[in-house]
């Protein structure tokens, strides 16, 4: 039986950043408890912050259910996840700024260069040109997952686009309109600075061509998407326009925003597609949701696209285990944040091992993300890990694996009352003229007894993230 | 030798379209084989976008066009003094790793067909350069020459299975081999001025470069059985015909386009 780090109770005592939590849970009868946990929902939808899960069937507007019990971190455990977390968003940015340049780390055979090369997330048609402050990576989301008081590891990196932002901000909003009293009691640091910091990152990276404020846009696929809300969220929270690739054409070397007024120059945008679909001429022939020019313009300077194409090659699992590497490389730092020991199955013997270990590990496709095509070995029927060897053993270089970690529980609230649920952490960490990191994140919590996946395409909910004031 | 280049194409709609959007490589490139005397690339009734070199070195520009549009013409015209270099790309600054032209796409996919062909066509080569050598000349028996067998949408595998093609398909196909034995391969646009047999060939035209270690790329133009020399102008770059065009475009509205394309290209008698 695995001992699970309870980042409430530990040896019996409450842990102190918990204290003042136990005695509100104590005056909360459970008639009140079900009828705030209501209001909640009710909340949720009035407000319209819903999610689509893909290939699932039933209700496409359904609620990532949203837990009350906030997930808390003391000042002192924030502050090293702090460090930790800027480093690493500083490394992936020199990385990406190193292989679409000289890629001098290629060259010092620190990573091989087929892994980022032939990548294919790797953007040929961006090599040779800089962004603006040579930022990639404006956003970057980095999951991390905890195993015991002083043991935080990375479990991957998301430099593209991290969504899940928008239910940071209104898990607070929502707790303190219900629960004022405890943001009386306890001090905590606020999240709402997050839309000004994003303001001030997209607009720090305008391009050359631009000699006035910057014009921002947030790019989006438009509202089938899974995440239309937070991109209209975001869009209302900064001032900025929300536009779609048929709002906007280009000429004379700049993106232009048709409006009623006449056509308005686009000076930054915050796109939320994939690169394959930001340009037909230079991507997808058959893209609709792009702008046609876009990327000449964005490669002859007329405008900034955040994140940069081509950021996607520091998101791969694969690339993932050498981060550690990059951050001696670049930084000449030790690595503040760890990795979670990864096998390669590409390598053969690492491979061997992952076949023979198979009902112990949690396999991974290289290039899967929200949680599916993956094993969790422990938690799989037999046939299933079966039918998983299989694929490896067809497409080792596919596949990674990582030891089933013990992730660390939050006190939940379910059905009986209160239970120990497994955690993650997505903190959002912005890369401008600053690196800026609000102290909160998304905790994103495995609502199933004993599981260990926190996705919400898989069944995962949400809290409120506190870090305590000093 | 000096090539002149007069070379205009004309997308014409039935119906106006609304607007119309352009990303030309239309440009020679900077390398020891060739320098640019005069140069100039015009869309008739559009606005000039940015220009940049790309980390392949080749030159892309922009270009719009304001609706209603029935019709976009690109004129290009120009002076270039070309020199034999046997093939090497000789000078030419570029920042792309090699490796990242190992991918596959479409159009050069590897069939079975295709590993055969390469694997076969390798057997017995004394070093990289040969085996190059012996992949494009092996490229040229299985694919005859043959014009309106194929069109542009042909991969590699199917001008192999065929037997028939043009310059597109052997390039695509000779990639392809080259990328089954792990050989950095690309595929590269430009002009030629005549035929190996003295005959006038006015068109455009399309080759392959392999990348062959401790020398660098290397041109292989299996259509022609030869390797580019001073008749070769070159445009530009990519993993296939799509990634190379010298014309991408795309108008938005309802009507059909039909395309006029005229090349010529004189040797200036010194």
């Amino acid at each position: 039986m695995t001992e699970y780090f309870n980042e409430m109770y530990e040896g019996g005592k409450v842990r102190e950043p918990y204290r003042r939590l136990e005695d509100w849970t104590k005056a909360m009868p459970a008639e009140l408890r079900a009828m705030k946990q209501a209001e909640a929902e009710a909340l949720f939808r009035r407000i319209g912050i819903t999610f689509a899960v893909y290939g699932e069937g039933g209700d496409p507007d359904r609620l990532i259910p949203f837990d009350m019990f906030p997930r808390v971190f003391t000042q002192t455990e924030w502050r090293k996840l702090e460090r930790g977390i800027k480093q690493r968003a500083r490394a992936l940015n020199a990385f990406l700024l190193d292989v679409y340049g000289r890629a001098e780390i290629v060259r010092a055979g620190k990573i091989p260069g087929r892994l980022v090369f032939q990548n294919e997330a790797f953007e040929r048609a961006v090599t040779g040109f800089t962004p603006p402050r040579g930022i990639y990576s404006h956003i970057v989301g980095i999951d991390i997952v905890r195993t015991g008081p002083d043991e935080f590891f990375v479990l991957e990196d998301n430099c593209r686009t991290p969504s899940g932002v928008s239910y940071m901000l209104e898990n607070r909003e929502i707790m303190m309109r219900m629960f004022p009293q405890l943001f009386r009691e306890n001090r905590i640091e606020p999240v709402d600075g997050y839309a000004d910091a994003l303001r001030r990152t997209l607009a720090s990276v305008a391009p050359s061509k631009c000699d006035r404020e910057p014009n921002i846009g947030i790019l989006t696929p438009g509202h089938y998407n899974s995440a239309y809300y937070e991109h209209s969220f975001l869009a209302d929270l900064m001032g900025v326009e929300l536009v779609e690739g048929a709002d906007l054409f280009v000429e004379g070397g700049f993106v232009w925003m048709r409006t009623t007024e006449g056509p308005k120059k686009l000076d930054v945008i915050y796109r939320r597609i994939d690169d394959a679909f930001l340009d037909p001429l230079c991507f997808r022939p058959d893209s609709m949701l792009g702008i046609p020019g876009l990327m000449d313009v964005y490669r002859s300077g007329g405008v900034s696209i955040c994140s940069a194409p081509g950021a996607g090659v520091a998101d791969d699992k694969a690339v993932y285990t050498f981060v550690p590497e990059m951050v001696r490389f670049y930084l000449g730092e030790e690595p503040l944040l760890n990795n979670v020991p990864t096998w390669q199955c590409a390598k053969e013997d690492d491979c061997k091992y992952v076949l023979e270990h198979m009902g112990e590990l949690v396999v991974k496709e290289v290039h899967g993300s929200g949680g599916y095509g993956m094993l969790v070995g422990p938690k799989s029927t037999t046939e299933q890990i079966e039918a998983f060897r299989a694929k490896v053993a067809a497409h080792p270089e596919n596949y990674i694996a990582q030891p089933t970690l013990a992730l660390s529980t939050t006190p939940t609230f379910v059905q009986e009352g209160i239970a120990p649920r497994h955690v993650d952490l997505r903190p959002y960490c912005l890369v401008g003229e600053k690196i800026e990191l609000v102290p909160g994140g998304l905790t994103r919590v495995a609502l199933k007894e004993g599981s260990l996946v926190v996705n919400s395409s898989q069944g995962g909910g949400v809290k409120d993230t506190w870090v305590l004031a000093e | 030798m000096i090539l002149t280049v007069n070379h205009v194409t004309t997308y014409e709609y039935d119906a106006p379209m609304r607007a119309a959007v352009q990303s030309l490589r239309l440009f020679p490139s900077r390398f020891d084989g060739q320098r640019t005397i005069q140069w100039s690339v015009e869309v008739e009734g559009g606005t000039r976008g940015g220009s940049f070199r790309d980390g392949a070195g080749d030159k892309v520009e922009g270009w719009s066009i304001r609706g209603p549009v029935s019709a976009v013409t690109i004129s290009v015209s120009g002076q270039v003094d070309t020199a034999d270099t046997a093939g090497v790309l000789r000078g030419h600054r570029e920042s792309v790793s090699p490796l990242a032209y190992l991918r596959e796409t479409t159009a050069t996919w590897q069939s079975a067909e295709i590993r055969d062909l390469a694997q076969k066509a390798a057997k017995g080569a004394t070093d990289a350069l040969d085996r190059a050598h012996r992949l494009s000349n092996a490229v040229a028996e299985a694919i005859a020459y043959r014009p309106g067998t194929t069109t542009a949408h042909t991969t590699a595998a199917e001008a192999l299975a065929q037997g028939e093609g043009v310059c597109q398909d052997h390039a695509h196909a000779l990639i392809a081999c080259a990328r089954v034995l792990g050989m950095p391969a690309r595929y590269v646009s430009g002009y030629l001025f005549a035929r190996e047999d003295g005959e006038p060939h006015e068109a455009a035209h399309a080759w392959a470069e392999i990348w062959v270690e401790n020398i660098g790329w290397i041109g292989f133009d299996p259509a022609n059985q030869c390797c580019p020399d001073a008749r070769f102008i070159r445009l530009g770059s990519g993993l296939d015909a799509r990634e190379a065009a010298p014309i991408k475009g795309v108008a938005q509205g309802e009507g059909a386009e039909r395309l006029d394309v005229t090349v010529a290209l004189e040797a200036v008698q010194q």
